[in-house]
């Protein structure tokens, strides 16, 4: 019983059963590993997409509740924002070991699109769920802004 | 240092030119491996550390495991170079395993001598250990070593194929080689002719090895020392990054696991009839425990979905094995009994400390505590193997590719040569990839797959409940003064789990061991100038798998030491800054750093209250570990629920020569938050041999909004470059706990921190 998915503009046809987790659809079906396991419980960010623009955890995210949402990953992440975001990051260098930083440029790319000028309170909220082992924290702070200012 | 530097590493000279020559340090000893580099068509191997192709592409050779370190970056330029390398041509490639590449600077650096000891039978241990170590050593990355490990041999691989290139251009256009110069990625002549790397690698990798090279000058430096960014970064920012977990053979199965609940235990039986009836179940069988592992029953399935399901049906009895019955009371009981009867191993002593406590006008003494904690690398567990026609390939992210190579071949039952290993990114590895459980564990996996791949992937769940955890720990201090306040002895027994018996036995099968020096560092190995001193550890043999947690002993010990040297402060009344300069009159590195971090923390003036009207306050530590110095400076506040709140984070560093300042900064930005983590929630707590803990909501990190701002000096130094991957994690705990003292007079004497 294939199910047809929009994934970073494409349709594509997968056989994975309703109740499996978005994550394991990408990674474990279309091979798409940009898109990482951490925890499992949406307490990491690392498994961090979008589903019309809004940031969900594909570990929690069975494919039944994806439906025809369009579903962007850290391989389809595109924009102004996304462009901007990945110049800060470099400039800054943000990544150490780089495992969560795909679910951290997906968190802070729908915070740009939401709120151009975030604060730092407004970054605190919106990253709070992704976490970082390596301690990118204060880099990834610093490159919002400088995304953002970027932008302006 | 300086001597004893010399001494090891065959003429590392501090500063000017260095000349090394080859019969000092033959090449053959770590220029050439073993079986000459796999090369790509167009690509010419110069030596074993570098590849130059007719494309004009420069492959530097990485010894070492990326896990966010950023020793890729640095050793790249570190062989560029002296190469004379464009840094845009520079790529990466692992390098295969050889024993060229076997990590000589942590084995010797593992040695229990005092920094402060030059004497010669240190001289002697460490020479003869570097040059075992050449021959039965081990590849691997940690003890913050990569560059340490490999500053000269990259250079010197560097600078000898610079000499290769200039060599063949001379042949080629008929001058003499000394009229030729290397520069970003073209030799050139005098009279004007040029030619880039590429067009003369073919005829450069016939050259005769050069009898010696001249190594540059800092002064020439063009990426020594300057900041550059990361090399993989933007493979980090796409998705495109390769991880362990990434590996994707064709035809790749996947496999979950039931794994004992109690640490180390085994299946005693199992019902698989349910699981097997699951969509997409190939296999289910009975996995042992590997290298003081836990075993378990392992589910292949087509995806992963489906193995995580399947594994979830299996129903299975346990053996519980021998760490049944451990508890954290009775591990702390236990360790409280050590405390008291124990006189310990001596690593340190000074003076006569007992007849100075005797005559001391007043002492104190007081006892802390640190828990186990786990690793909890972002990238859980996994390991990827293919076993097919009686030999294997094996994808996977480790520190210690050899033993890997080795645990999947042993499990395997085939020789390692049979085995290939590929060496993936790391998503962290924290000492945890030092172990090489889950390969073997893989590998017997993956050995009932008929051929296919098999990716076995742990749960964030069994990852935190089957680690190696950094051992509790506990200490007891006395410090003596006399009339005037002055202090004139300090004792410290510390006592504890040892890492390096337990790893000898389930890695090389050696029963056995000496002193243990990561039990003690920290301890030590520090450079305060106590008259009379002495500083002791007592192992204590529990059941319970214990491993290289992110600087190791230095992670509580840091904490002890530097919270009681904040007491002896106290208690002489005196500045804790102050107090620290008076005990490091013969150590002028150490009170540089002290003196710096305390100058750009404004330490001894007001400290505005923050924007609450919170009173905040600040705690000092400094420590050195893995060769370097560093002092953190924490500015705390207390909230009304008696949370605690860093704001601010001064660490000043001292690592000898700094290869990329950038990066150097970002693992001091990197320890402090990873150190943190552990002041302030870090504990593993058992009941009956199973982890109370098993995923981020009890495991907490540090997130966004309680991450401080790091502010990090580098001092400049012509020092050999020392370790930086570790050494920001041991101050952070005993600053932020000293800042507490500061604010609210409560000593804290245990990890994780929490205020009365």
């Amino acid at each position: 019983m294939p199910t047809t998915l929009r994934v970073n503009g494409k349709a594509i046809s997968v056989n994975a059963e309703p109740d499996t987790p978005l994550l394991w659809v990408l990674r474990g079906e279309l091979h798409m590993n940009g898109t990482k396991f951490g925890c499992g419980m949406a307490l990491c960010g690392a498994c961090t997409v979008h589903l019309n623009g809004e940031p969900v955890r594909a570990c929690i995210t069975p494919l039944s509740a994806v439906g025809d949402a369009d579903v962007t990953t850290i391989e389809g992440l595109q924009g102004p924002e996304a462009t901007a975001l990945r110049t800060a990051w470099t400039v800054l260098d943000v990544a150490q070991c780089g495992y969560c930083q795909s679910g951290q440029l997906m968190s802070a790319c729908a915070l740009l699109k939401k709120t151009p000028k975030p604060s730092d309170a407004d970054i605190d909220a919106a990253m709070g769920g992704n976490a970082c082992r390596c301690g990118t924290y204060p880099r990834i702070r610093a490159a919002i802004h400088q995304a953002a200012e970027g932008r302006g | 240092m300086v001597k004893r530097r010399t001494v090891l590493l065959g003429g590392a000279a501090t500063a000017g030119a260095l000349v090394i020559g080859w019969g000092v340090m033959p090449p053959r000893q770590r220029l050439h491996p073993s079986d000459p580099l796999p090369q790509t068509s167009g690509q010419a191997a110069l030596n074993g550390w570098v590849k130059v192709g007719a494309d004009n592409t420069v492959t530097v050779m990485m010894a070492k495991s990326e896990m966010g370190q950023g020793a890729h970056t640095g050793l790249a330029a570190i062989l560029a170079e002296e190469l004379d390398a464009d840094w845009a041509q520079v790529r990466l490639e692992m390098t295969p395993i050889d024993d060229i590449y076997n990590n000589l600077a942590t084995v010797v650096d593992g040695l229990p001598f005092h920094p402060d000891n030059d004497g010669s039978m240190k001289a002697v241990a460490g020479w003869l250990t570097a040059k075992t170590m050449r021959e039965v050593g081990v590849m691997m990355t940690g003890g913050s070593s990569s560059i340490k490990d490999l500053w000269l041999p990259m250079r010197e691989a560097g600078a000898h194929a610079r000499a290769m290139l200039i060599r063949a251009a001379a042949a080629q256009w008929g001058v003499q080689a000394t009229e030729c110069t290397a520069n970003a990625g073209w030799v050139e002549h005098t009279a004007g002719q040029r030619a880039t790397f590429g067009e003369l690698a073919a005829l450069a990798a016939q050259q005769p090895m050069p009898g010696k090279v001249t190594l540059k000058e800092p002064a020439q430096f063009k990426l020594i020392g300057k900041p550059l960014t990361r090399i993989e970064a933007p493979s980090k920012l796409d998705g495109t990054a390769v991880f362990g977990i990434d590996a994707n053979p064709p035809g790749l199965l996947h496999a979950s696991l039931v794994m004992c609940p109690t640490r180390g235990g085994k299946v005693a039986r199992f019902d698989a009839a349910a699981a097997q009836k699951l969509p997409g179940v190939k296999h289910v069988l009975d996995v042992a425990p590997y290298h003081g592992g836990t075993g378990g029953v392992a589910v292949i399935a087509d995806t992963p979905w489906h193995a995580k399901k399947a594994a979830a049906a299996v129903t299975v009895e346990w053996d519980h094995g021998p760490a049944a019955t451990l508890s954290s009371d009775t591990v702390m009981a236990r360790l409280a009994q050590a405390l008291d009867q124990a006189k310990g191993f001596g690593y340190h002593s000074a003076g006569d400390v007992d007849a100075a406590m005797q005559g001391a006008a007043t002492t104190i003494t007081a006892d802390y505590r640190a828990p186990y904690l786990a690793h909890a690398a972002l990238e859980p567990i996994n390991c990827t193997v293919q076993f097919k026609d009686g030999a294997a390939t094996v994808w996977t992210s480790t520190q210690v590719p050899g033993l890997a190579r080795r645990a999947a071949a042993k499990a395997l039952g085939i020789d390692d040569e049979k085995v290939t290993l590929h060496q993936l990114l790391l998503g962290g590895g924290f000492g945890r990839r030092l172990e090489a459980d889950y390969v073997a564990q893989a590998a017997a996996i993956a050995k009932v797959a008929g051929g296919a791949p098999v990716q076995t992937l742990w749960s964030r769940e069994q990852d935190t409940q089957h680690d190696f955890y950094r051992p509790a720990c506990m200490a007891r201090f006395k410090a003596g003064f006399d009339a005037q306040g002055q202090l004139v002895a300090w004792h410290n027994v510390s006592v504890g789990q040892a890492i390096v018996p337990q790893v000898l036995v389930r890695t090389f099968g050696l029963a056995g061991a000496g002193p243990d020096k990561t039990t003690s560092e920290g301890a030590f190995d520090q450079p305060y100038e106590w008259p009379h001193a002495r500083i002791a550890h007592e192992i204590v043999d529990l059941p319970l798998p214990v491993g290289f947690w992110r600087s190791v002993g230095h992670s509580h010990q840091a904490f002890f030491k530097e919270s009681f040297v904040d007491e002896a402060a106290a208690a002489a009344k005196q500045d804790p800054v102050a107090f620290r300069a008076a005990l490091l009159q013969k150590h002028p590195r150490h009170l540089k750093v002290l003196q710096k971090a305390a100058e750009l923390a404004d330490w001894g003036k007001p400290l505005a209250p923050g924007a609450a009207g919170e009173k905040r306050a600040r705690g000092v530590a400094l420590h050195q570990s893995f060769g370097s110095i560093v002092a953190q400076v924490a500015e705390v506040s207390v909230g009304a629920d008696k949370a605690i709140r860093v704001h601010r984070v001064v660490c000043v560093v001292d690592c000898g020569a700094a290869i990329n300042p950038n990066l150097i900064a970002q693992q001091m930005e990197s320890g402090v938050v990873f150190g943190l983590t552990a002041a302030l929630y870090g504990e593993i707590t058992l009941k009956d041999g199973q982890v109370q803990q098993s995923n981020f909501h009890d495991v907490p990190l540090l997130r966004m909004a309680d991450c401080p701002r790091v502010e990090t000096h580098i001092i400049d130094s012509a020092e050999p470059p020392e370790g930086v991957g570790e050494p920001g994690v041991p101050p952070i705990a005993p600053a932020v706990a000293n800042a507490l003292f500061a604010l609210t007079g409560q000593r804290l004497r245990a990890l994780p921190l929490k205020l009365a």
